[in-house]
């Protein structure tokens, strides 16, 4: 703690003249970022537009009460898909992450060549939002539920393999070492030493990515590819919006179970 | 020492990870049969899946090489705009997030004001940022606006959810302590409870503009303003090669900005 000599005696700062000055530069260079982001997105918005929003909101939320629970009847089979290709997408995901995760483990790989080649795939699949994968593959495969599965699964390839390979390196080596000392294989080392370790982890991503996905998995009918984002979108752009609001209804309702679940087996496993 | 005559395993078996063996077999049971049906009832059109094949092969030689020249000059604009968005977006929702915040955190609030909080988390948790963007859009009118709205409701539900469980973890003898001076609540507030959230916040702003790039950069499809309406757009107009150069660079910043914002958390904490 810097201490300034006064002719009363000395006086306590919590921080140095020069940390001081550089604290208020880092605020003062935060505020001019802020600043110039804000009038970059004001020039480009219609304040006609925002100003009218108050009564659009009104307007909308009048029309979406009650909800039509008739719709209900046609939400079933969504719902259902919706919770197919989140959790077949995390099934792929998964069967495919647990590899690439071993393969890119430092402590595990077979040579840094493919190290880089995983991580790079880690970070490629990480890196792309699953709505930008569904619009891909919507062209490739066709709109439903396939493409969103795929897109699901591809998204969560790099989540999940970046948490399992780390959760690799974090191991306890000495396990490792036991088993090579009776003689082990490369391969027994694996499944002796090092698979028992991470299983819980393993257990965990999974169904924290399935939380994840499942919240992902609601809008990808957006761009076509299957779930209840059809009906979302279909219901938005045909102006029914007490079936809107039954959708909405019904995406926070599995978001929710979905997450109690995921909640749950966590707590079980861990 | 036991009985001699008492027989020992002489070969082992893995432990199985789940005890239980009824539960076990009940799961593998479960699992089984659920992705049976779950498969048995996916619509799959297997003619248009065949088809397609070609069309992907098609679709990744015209990724390469990417259309840099940006012909229309949308590009640069479209990434930009989804950059300050995300930046200013983040800014917005911690803005709002502090307060409720505030009142989410059990030992600071009463228990209607900690309800109500809570609720507003719960429902910006639920809804994805695309959802947001649709409402969004239909209030505000096309454009970043409605994207900067979204966001920053967005941002609450993981901003203001860890920052009130920070709050409920902090140490409590640092805040009696302040509280003994006969410190008012806004002085007890900045003085025993800033103080012990700030470097972790200041960590999950950071972590936040990342998901906020990610998301700006995908609720443009929905009209929200951003790099999103354009890659939506080349897809459509099958103009691949500029779809790659938008995919490549969306790519590019989100590693530039998860290495930056790794590099600056671990300068904070």
């Amino acid at each position: 703690m810097p201490m300034i000599q006064a002719t009363d005696g000395p006086i306590w700062r919590k921080r140095t003249p020069l940390k001081q000055w550089l604290i208020w530069g880092g605020w003062l260079v935060g505020l001019c970022i802020a600043v110039y982001a804000w009038q970059l997105i004001s020039e480009k918005t219609i304040w006609m537009f925002v100003w009218d929003a108050p009564r659009q909101m009104a307007d909308i939320g009048t029309r979406m009460v009650p909800p039509d629970w008739s719709y209900m009847d046609k939400l079933w089979r969504p719902v259902w898909d919706t919770l197919n290709i989140a959790t077949i997408g995390t099934a792929i995901a998964m069967v495919l992450a647990v590899p690439i995760a071993f393969l890119a483990a430092h402590n595990t790989t077979p040579h840094k060549s493919v190290r880089a080649v995983m991580l790079f795939i880690i970070v490629g699949t990480r890196s792309v939002n699953s709505l930008i994968w569904a619009l891909l593959l919507v062209v490739i495969v066709g709109p439903g539920v396939l493409a969103g599965t795929i897109a699901i699964g591809f998204r969560s390839i790099g989540g999940c393999a970046k948490l399992i390979y780390e959760a690799i390196e974090e191991i306890d080596q000495t396990q490792v070492e036991a088993i090579e000392a009776t003689g082990g294989s490369r391969a027994q080392q694996m499944v002796y030493g090092i698979v028992p370790q991470i299983l819980p982890t393993i257990a965990g991503v999974g169904v924290f990515r399935w939380d994840i996905n499942v919240r992902g998995s609601t809008i990808l009918g957006i761009v076509g590819a299957g779930g209840i984002g059809v009906q979302l979108n279909a219901s938005i752009n045909v102006l029914a919006w007490t079936q809107v609001s039954m959708v909405l209804i019904v995406i926070l309702g599995t978001v929710f179970v979905s997450e109690y679940i995921s909640a749950k087996v966590r707590g079980a496993i861990i | 020492m036991s009985d001699a005559s008492t027989q020992y395993a002489d070969t082992w078996k893995k432990p199985p990870f789940i005890k239980n063996s009824v539960l076990r077999w009940l799961i593998y049971l479960g699992t089984v049969t659920y992705f049976f049906v779950a498969l048995y009832t996916m619509e799959v059109n297997w003619p248009r899946v065949a088809e397609g094949i070609p069309r992907g092969i098609d679709m990744l030689s015209k990724f390469f090489p990417p259309d840099l020249s940006d012909s229309r000059g949308v590009i640069l604009d479209g990434i930009l705009e989804s950059i300050w968005m995300a930046i200013i977006s983040t800014i917005g929702g911690i803005l709002l997030s502090v307060p409720i915040g505030l009142g989410a955190a059990r030992n600071l609030a009463p228990t209607w004001m900690y309800l109500f909080c809570r609720s507003i988390i719960a429902v910006s948790r639920t809804f994805p940022e695309v959802i947001l963007a649709i409402f969004a859009v239909k209030f505000f009118g096309f454009g970043p606006f409605a994207g900067f709205v979204a966001l920053s409701i967005g941002t609450i539900g993981f901003f203001a959810k860890l920052l009130a469980e920070d709050i409920e973890n902090m140490s409590k003898s640092q805040a009696e302590a302040v509280r003994a001076t006969g410190a008012s609540w806004l002085q007890w507030v900045n003085y025993a409870i800033q103080p012990q959230v700030l470097p972790r916040m200041i960590g999950l702003s950071l972590y936040r503009l990342d998901i906020n790039f990610r998301e700006s950069a995908v609720v443009g499809i929905v009209g929200a303003g951003g790099i999103g309406a354009h890659l939506l757009t080349s897809v459509q107009r099958y103009e691949y090669a500029t779809t790659a150069t938008i995919l490549f660079s969306i790519i590019g910043i989100v590693i530039a900005l998860e290495y930056t914002s790794g590099y600056f958390r671990k300068w904070v904490q």
